[in-house]
This record gives structure tokens, sequence and C-alpha cells, in this order.
């Protein structure tokens, strides 16, 4: 008995590994959630990493039905913005002080916003969840309309076109943090995105997000197992739906305000933007793209109006070149560098890696002498110190000689592989 | 009289076309039973009629004397029949080791539950070992699926189809395309993976079916057209006219 005991464990990751694998990245992203307010960050610090805190749990709670369920929903919005009112409405309850919601600090609104999302999941999911694959995108894509245009019929529960607003510093002060000021808030936020991170990683490990998995793999065999793949979805769905609601809260308490457009088809749009880009196939690759995704989001805005053509073209080259997203290029990179030939395999890394910076270099240069001319203002590009007019030479010299270049480096550095 | 699995004039009908006709069929436990028929003969879809994937048109599929024909898939599995696919039908992304313990949570009263730990219930981690040695893929268990060569494929195919325990197993057929020695190996997995349990068989392979089957039934154009033991289907002349042809059944089988 003791041998078997002994065998069967041996199957399973080691407990090293399970520290190494598990418990330690979570540990070192709870550390640096707790340091970063030792570095004195500026409020607009501050206000980037409240909105990443709350993409991460958004993306993440996108994932389990994208990357875990594959199920592909053009409507996750719905659940975040639905979750996101409800706190709202429970924060105005909270000021009001009417009944039990006195005693309810709005530190714990976020759990109000699962509710709703998980309660919008289980109305909701009911009969889209009987399909997957077009089916289910189609049928998500036209819940998101329907709902997005319900909002403006709605106006007590959705406040119209203003939205509905309320002040968080009401009610019993959790922790004693009133949430006034940014950096108490911080906390706050820092607390639900662990507190979420954790959540839907546990739920990777459960039966029933294994039993997402083998469903997304193979619905027809999961029968055969004797599971229904469409309870299983729906049971999914209604947790990525409370997910998604915990981070709607976190976004109600963060910007006191909630309008219609949180649950329109952009947030949408862009949930699944920062999840593909981060990388689907990996449970941390929604993190990487919240991460990225938000600041350029948020600072690339600032460097250059055409931000959102260079996010369509990042999401547009990680779709075709590399699907598994900036978490595959990561590990990947890690798992090459251990590889056999580690040297052969940085270079052609680097090779690659100037190859796309060069081509990088001519679309820049391209869409900034474009907006530029195109906007009519006679506003010229002038990227350290240079003069670069639509009609100067050196302008389309910069345009396409990194481009070919790019081009033909990053051929070479695939050829290279090829050949070995 | 008890029979495992019972079939009674079944019927399927896909629009005019009539694939499977008045089948009856009573397999005893413990029986290891085969079918066997030419391309075409409606194998497969009698599979799928026994397994809840298709509803029969007219008739019943019966398993332990309880009708289960017009049950959901899913709820046919759980009355513990199980089956396999011709086609390697596996969780491809997922490893070895994950797709058998997938195959063992049901049977292990694991339901849906998302309040526990996949990894700490002893139970499920011990079965899903015990099916993986079975099934010799204890030293694969941590490569995805998708990676597996051929034959390891078609094994894991095997070890999900008797992971929950169910007592009557449906294989169709196992042995496609492999060689010889594969083939051998994976008779040698089925004898011992269905033993003590119900067993019906399509397969191709005539060295496979009379080594195995304790009885066999012809199947040609939807029909059932004789079923014998093995030595009486050798002799059976209108299953050599029918479905044989100018190809002879093994006259020896060791």
């Amino acid at each position: 008995m003791s041998d078997t005991t002994q065998t069967f464990q041996n199957l399973a990751p080691s407990a090293g590994a399970k520290f190494r694998q598990r418990t330690l990245p979570i540990l070192i992203f709870a550390a640096i959630l707790f340091a970063i307010p030792m570095t004195g960050p500026s409020r607009t610090f501050y206000t980037i990493a409240h909105q990443m805190g709350i993409n991460i749990v958004f993306a993440l709670s996108y994932n389990m039905i994208l990357g875990k369920g594959g199920l592909l929903s053009f409507g996750h919005a719905v659940y975040f913005g639905l979750g996101g009112y409800l706190a709202m409405h429970a924060m105005n309850w909270i000021e009001a002080g009417s009944g039990i919601w006195g005693a309810v600090p709005v530190f714990f609104l976020p759990l109000v916003g699962f509710a709703g999302g998980a309660l919008a999941g289980a109305i909701i999911g009911w009969p889209s969840c009987r399909k997957a694959g077009t089916t289910f995108a189609m049928i998500s894509l036209g819940v998101a309309e329907l709902i997005f245009a319900a909002a403006f019929m709605f106006d007590s529960f959705f406040g119209g076109e203003q939205g509905i607003s309320g002040d968080r510093m009401n009610g019993y002060e959790m922790f004693n943090l009133s949430l006034g000021p940014i950096d108490e808030v911080y906390w706050f936020i820092a607390f639900w995105t662990v507190v979420g991170v954790i959540g839907m990683w546990a739920f990777t490990r459960t039966p029933l997000g294994k039993l997402s998995e083998a469903t997304r793999d193979n619905a027809q065999r999961v029968q055969f197992i004797g599971y229904n793949p469409q309870r299983v979805r729906y049971l999914v769905f209604i947790f990525a739906g409370g997910f998604a609601g915990l981070a709607g809260g976190m976004a109600a308490v963060n910007y006191e305000i909630f309008t219609p457009d949180a649950l329109s088809l952009v947030p949408s749009g862009f949930v699944l933007i920062m999840a593909y880009v981060g990388g689907i196939t990996y449970f941390v690759g929604p993190i990487f793209g919240a991460i990225l995704l938000t600041y350029m989001q948020s600072m690339l805005s600032d460097f250059t109006e055409a931000w959102l053509l260079y996010l369509g073209v990042l999401f547009i080259a990680i779709v075709m070149f590399a699907p598994r997203g900036i978490a595959g290029i990561v590990f990947g990179f890690f798992d090459g560098l251990r590889g056999d030939n580690p040297g052969r395999f940085l270079g052609r890394w680097l090779m690659r890696l100037a190859g796309i910076l060069l081509m990088l270099t001519g679309l820049i240069v391209l869409v900034e002498i474009s907006v530029r001319w195109s906007n009519g203002y006679g506003e010229v590009y002038e990227p350290f110190g240079l003069h670069l007019d639509i009609t100067s030479v050196l302008s389309w010299v910069l345009v396409i000689l990194p481009a070919v270049a790019g081009v033909w480096l990053t051929r070479f550095a695939s050829k290279e592989e090829d050949g070995q | 009289m008890t029979s495992a699995l019972s079939l009674k004039g079944l019927n399927k009908s896909f629009g005019p076309a009539s694939i499977i006709n008045d089948v009856s069929l009573d397999i005893a436990p413990g029986e290891r039973h085969a079918i066997i028929g030419p391309n075409g003969a409606g194998k497969s879809t009698l599979f799928n009629l026994i397994s809840g994937l298709y509803t029969p048109t007219s008739g019943t599929v019966s398993l332990n004397d309880e009708v289960i024909s017009g049950l959901p898939a899913h709820e046919i599995n759980k009355k513990g029949l199980s089956r396999s696919f011709q086609v390697s039908n596996i969780f491809t992304n997922m490893t070895v080791r994950e797709n058998v313990r997938c195959g063992v949570l049901h049977s292990l009263g694991q339901g849906y539950a998302f309040w526990k730990n996949i990894g700490s219930n002893k139970a499920v981690q011990e079965k899903t070992w015990e099916v993986l040695e079975h099934c010799a893929l204890t030293d694969k268990a941590n490569v995805p699926a998708a990676l597996l060569p051929y034959a390891d494929q078609r094994a894991l195919e095997i070890a999900i189809t008797i992971a929950g325990g169910a007592d009557v197993i449906l294989l169709d057929e196992p042995t496609a395309g492999m060689s010889n020695t594969e083939t051998a190996r994976a008779v040698d997995l089925i004898r011992r993976a269905t033993e003590g349990k119900t067993l019906l068989i399509v397969e191709h392979d005539m060295g496979v079916i009379f080594d195995l089957a304790d009885r066999i039934s012809v199947l040609v154009y939807g029909e059932i057209i004789a079923t014998d033991k093995p030595e009486g289907i050798r002799g059976n002349a209108a299953v050599r006219e029918a479905y044989l042809g100018d190809e002879a059944l093994p006259e020896e089988v060791a």
C-alpha cells in the first residue's frame, strides 16, 4: 500500500515544483503590490495602477471562458457593467444607511459586484451556453447590444447617459481605510486584485475547472465520462460573470461612477484584446495583457493620437505571429535559454527583436507623418530634432529602409531556424 | 432473464435512408461480444444509438434491464455504459494524467464541484494512477495528450473509457491503424481492462475478433444476419456469402 501511495504521488509535480510554479509567483505578485506604495508613487501612477488591477481581474475572468472554456464572447463587459452598476447602487444604499446596508462596509462592494455579475451570468448564460462555437459568439454579441440598448431605456437602474454616481466615503471603515485619499484606495484595489487572482487560480484546480478545460478540448467526449457539457459551460459562465462583476465592483468604488458605456461593445472588445495579447493559453497571460494594454491606453494616448492604430497592429501581429501571446513569448524565451543551444537561440532571438524594432520604426514614421498630414494643420513630425515632412525624401527613406531591413532580418532569423 | 445489454427491434433512419433495421441482440453480463460487418453496414451508427449519441427511430436499448434509449449520453454513461471512439477522442491540450483524471471524477462522486481541490483528493489520485498503470501509461503521465504516439493515444482512449468503472464497455475499432505488435499489445490491454465486464467491440481485424470474442454478430446493411460463437460464424454459409466474399475467415486462430 505504501508502495502504491509512493508511486501515484510521483505522477503529480513534486512539492518543490508546485511551490515554484504556483505559490511563489503569487507571493511575488503580492510582494510587488505591497512594495509599490513604499516607493512614493505619483497620483498618475496610482490612477494607472488601479485601472491595471481592475483590468487584471476583468481579463482573467474573460479568460475563464475564452482560454479555459473555449467560448468566444463579444459581450463580457455586460457582466462587468451589471456587477458594477449593482455595486454602485449598493454604495448609495450604504450612504442612505437604510436597513442592513448601513452596516456594510464599502470595502466589500466587490462582493456585491460578484453577486450581480454571477446573477447576470446565470440568467443570460441559461440560453446562451446551450451551444458553443459560433452560435455562442453570436448570442453574446446580441446580448451585449441588447443590454447596452436597455441601459438607455431603464433610467432608474442605469441612470441614462450620466450614469449612476456615488460617494465611497460612507459607512463602516474597514481596516481603518476611509477610502478617501488615493493611496487608501490603493489598498482596496490591491486586496481585491489578489483575491480575484487567487480565486480564479484556485478555480482552475477544482473538478469543475478541469472539466471546463476538458469541455473546451472535446465536448463530445465529456458526455462519455458522465458529464453534461452544457452544464459545465453554464456553471463556468456564471463564475466568469461573477469575477467580471467583482472587477466591476472594484471599478465602482475606484471611479464612483458607472455609465452605460461600461457595458458597451468597446470594453467587451478591449477585454478580448487584453486576454488575447497577453496569451489565453496561460493563466498569467491576461495579467500581462491587462498591464501592458492599460499602460498603452493611459500613456501611449498622451504621446500619439494614433495609439488605437498601434493597438490594432499589436493585436493583429499577436494573432498572426505569436498566437500564444506575450506569456508565450516570455516563457518561450526562458525555455529557449534552457534548451540545447542557448547561444544560438539567443542570437536568433535578438536578430528577430532587432527586425521587429526596425519594422516598428518604419511603421511609426509612416503613421506619425500620415496622421499629421491628414490633420491638415501643417504640423510636422519631429523626432530627435529631425524634420520629417511628408514631401521630404528623408521621411520616406526612414519609412522604407527600416521596414525592408526589418522584414529581411526576421525572415533571415526564421530561415536559420528552419535550416537547423 | 437478465442481460447486461439488450437491443429490441432497434431502427434508425436518417430521412428516407434506413441505416439500422430491426436489430435485436441480448448480451449476457461478462460476455465479450463482437460486431463485424463490411464498411457502411451501420456498426458505428449502432454504437451511437446504444451510447446515446443518436436517438433510435423506434425500438429500445436496455442496460441491466433498464431502458436507456432516449436518455442523454451523459446520463447513460452515469448508469455504467462507457464507450471509446474510432478516431482518438481525447482531451488534446491536457496531459495524459489529466485526461484520465477527468475520466475518474464522476465515478468518485466529484460532480461539478468548484469548492474542492482536484489535487488533494486521494481517491482521485489513486484511481488515476491505477488506470494509468493498467494501460501502461504511467511513464507518459505528464505528456500532453496531443504529443502521444498514435498507439498510445489509442491506449489513452481505452484508459478514459474504463476510467469511470463502467460495467459495460463499447470499443469502436480499438486496433485500427496499428502495427501487428501494437495490436497484440492492445488486445492484451483490452483483455485485462475488461476483465469481468461486458464488452461490445467493433473491429475489422478478424484475428483480434476470433481471439477475443465469446460471440460474434454479423451486421450487413443495418441488419444482423447471424449471431453465433466464433466457430459457428466461421462455418456460416450466409455470412461467407454476404460479408466475406472471396476473403476467407481465418481458419485457425491461435
